[in-house]
């Protein structure tokens, strides 16, 4: 590059030189460096105005006035340009947006509905699931460190059992009715055909709709009565720096609830509760008849779009808290089974709730030390 | 092949809602459910204009797109229509559409909607033609009989057409010329005159 510029300016001077000397007066080799640096900078001065010139337009007031008269003068493409927008008027037929002539907004949410969200929402629950099978084959079921006592502390009262199970049963059904209105057609139209399919989701929404105001219940009586043990403290950040025990054999201290479980908490209330139910009785109406919100096809547009997105990310937690509470872990089911989890479970994974409850303990001890008997079944209380 | 298509001329249209009555009593619909609307803009300002909308009979539907079970198809003509038997009544068809074309009969508790019901261009529906469920589910099946829906057969002034996409487009290119050029093309002066 610079070789052959450094040639090309030779051969300029070149020229000029050539000029210069066919001249009869005695110009030197000086000035005539002057004269090309002179042009040099002109035709830089050249290019900069013709770049910057025609931008200074933007600058000078006069211009939008300019528009404004090509605007009245296009009345009547700006009347329809208006009405292409989503502009409203009279119509005698009675109902909501019987004025508006077109819509908008419905290709867009076409767009997202049956582009990103099912696409990237179907990745994200089949990552989920490979997630939890991959990391079951890698890490195995995480054991009880210690041996069986057969002392137990109690974790979860009955009610509070029931509130967990009916919101699960509820959250199961809702998943699956609503997973079925989003892939149905992808997935289950090929297997069960149309009329067969048609059947199914049918039943699929009717179901999703009556369910939903009732598990809503449930997350919230989650929310009232189980915010006390959410808040995050400084016990919690300890419990993320160390990866939550996920990785290596070390467990990190944790009270009654680690940072883990304080975090799906608050995915089940934010997510959840706020986003996934809200938008859910702003779908079936209710929040309307409410006199919150309307029914327009903006809202539910919008109100789908939180529900679908929403929903899935809630699932794929959910996939995470499924895995870890029943497979992934050895003695954390039969906290919301039984009510009770064995002392040594109580110790390893939340260790300043066991300090906070041993005086609780209840259940024997085990029989008599005897090194052959080991790991009496826990499954009789 | 014929491409079936709606046209409003919205310089004809007076909005007296023949159309829609027309409509309501050729295929029957149930109270509330309006398959065609008169849509007056600017109303009771100098130049309104009125349009009547329906089902346009989108190439690329939306309502299509986005129909969970399925359940629309467009015929040879471009006609496009649904299956009431596999329709579950979700409202999805309503979102996407532009024109507001899809009605449902009732609004109960838990969203329920019923089925969805939209012009079907005066061509029936999946079931065979001209029967008594046909009629019952989808209205009349003029298509089938050789005839063009009746909104725009019985349209007093023909600002509504209705047919072939390219007749309707001669017809109305025709017009147009008669009218006069630009920017008068679409003008309310060049049909009424500029005093009024
Ligand atoms: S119902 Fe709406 S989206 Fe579907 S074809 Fe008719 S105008 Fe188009
Ligand atoms: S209301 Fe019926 S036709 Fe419309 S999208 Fe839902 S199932 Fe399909």
């Amino acid at each position: 590059m610079s070789v052959s510029l450094v040639k090309w300016t030779a051969s300029v001077q070149g020229i000029y030189k050539r000029e210069t000397t066919m001249s009869s007066k005695t110009v030197t080799a000086d000035k005539a460096r002057r004269r090309f640096r002179a042009m040099g900078w002109s035709m830089l001065l050249i290019f900069a105005c013709a770049i910057i010139l025609p931008t200074t337009s933007y600058l000078i007031p006069t211009e939008t006035a300019n528009a404004q008269v090509v605007d009245d003068q296009n009345q009547r493409s700006n009347f329809w340009r208006a009405v292409r927008e989503g502009g409203s008027g009279y119509s005698s037929v009675k109902g909501p947006e019987t004025g508006v002539f077109i819509d908008n907004g419905g290709q867009n949410w076409r767009q997202l509905r049956n582009g990103p969200i099912s696409t990237y929402g179907g990745w994200a629950l089949i990552i989920a699931v490979l997630g939890c099978i991959g990391f079951f084959l890698v890490r195995g079921k995480i054991k009880i460190g210690a041996e069986i006592s057969g002392r137990k502390v109690q974790r979860w009262e009955t009610w509070e059992r029931f509130m967990h199970w009916f919101t699960a049963a509820g959250f199961v059904i809702l998943a699956i009715t609503g997973l079925s209105m989003l892939f149905g057609r992808l997935v289950l139209i090929p297997i069960m055909g149309p009329e067969g399919f048609a059947l199914w989701a049918n039943m699929s929404i009717n179901v999703h709709n009556a369910v939903g105001p009732f598990f809503s219940i449930g997350v919230l009586g989650m929310f009232l009565f189980w915010v006390k043990h959410n808040f995050f403290n400084a016990v919690d950040l300890k419990w993320f720096a160390s990866g939550g025990g996920i990785i290596g054999n070390a467990h990190p201290s944790a009270g009654k609830l680690n940072g883990g479980e304080k975090v799906w908490f608050w995915v089940v209330i934010l997510v959840g509760l706020i986003a996934v139910c809200g938008s859910g009785f702003a779908l079936i109406g209710w929040l309307a008849q409410l006199g919150i919100g309307d029914e327009t096809r903006a809202t539910m547009q919008f109100m789908h779009k939180v529900h679908a997105i929403g929903a899935i990310l809630w699932i794929t937690m959910f996939v995470g808290h499924a895995y870890i509470g029943t497979i992934g872990t050895e003695g954390a089911l039969e906290g919301m089974t039984t009510g009770q989890v064995s002392e040594e479970w109580a110790k390893q994974h939340h260790d300043l709730w066991y300090d906070e409850v041993k005086g609780t303990v209840v259940g024997q001890d085990k029989p008599a030390t005897g090194s052959g008997v080991s790991h009496p079944s826990t499954s009789t209380t | 092949m014929a491409k079936m298509k709606f046209l409003c001329d919205a310089e004809r249209c007076i909005e007296c809602n023949g159309c829609v009555t027309a409509c309501k009593n050729e295929n029957e619909v149930p109270w509330g459910v309006n398959r065609r609307r008169v849509i007056t803009l600017g109303d009771g300002e100098v130049g309104e204009k009125s349009i009547s909308v329906a089902c346009m009979h989108c190439t690329d539907a939306p309502c299509s797109a986005v129909c969970p079970v399925d359940c629309f198809y467009t015929t040879d003509d471009g006609i496009v229509l649904h299956d009431k038997d596999l329709c579950i009544g979700c409202g999805y068809c309503f979102y996407a559409c532009p024109f507001g074309a899809p009605q449902y009969p009732s609004e109960q508790a838990f969203g329920v909607r019923g089925k969805m019901d939209k012009c079907t261009f005066c061509a029936g529906g999946p079931v065979d033609d001209n029967s008594v469920a046909e009629y019952d589910k989808y209205g009349a099946n003029r298509v089938s009989q050789g005839k063009l829906p009746l909104c725009a057969e019985m349209c007093s002034t023909k600002a509504l057409l209705a047919g072939d996409g390219d007749m309707v487009a001669d017809i109305y290119r025709e017009r147009i010329l008669k009218r006069g050029d630009r920017p008068q093309t679409w003008g309310w002066e060049k049909a009424y005159g500029s005093a009024v």
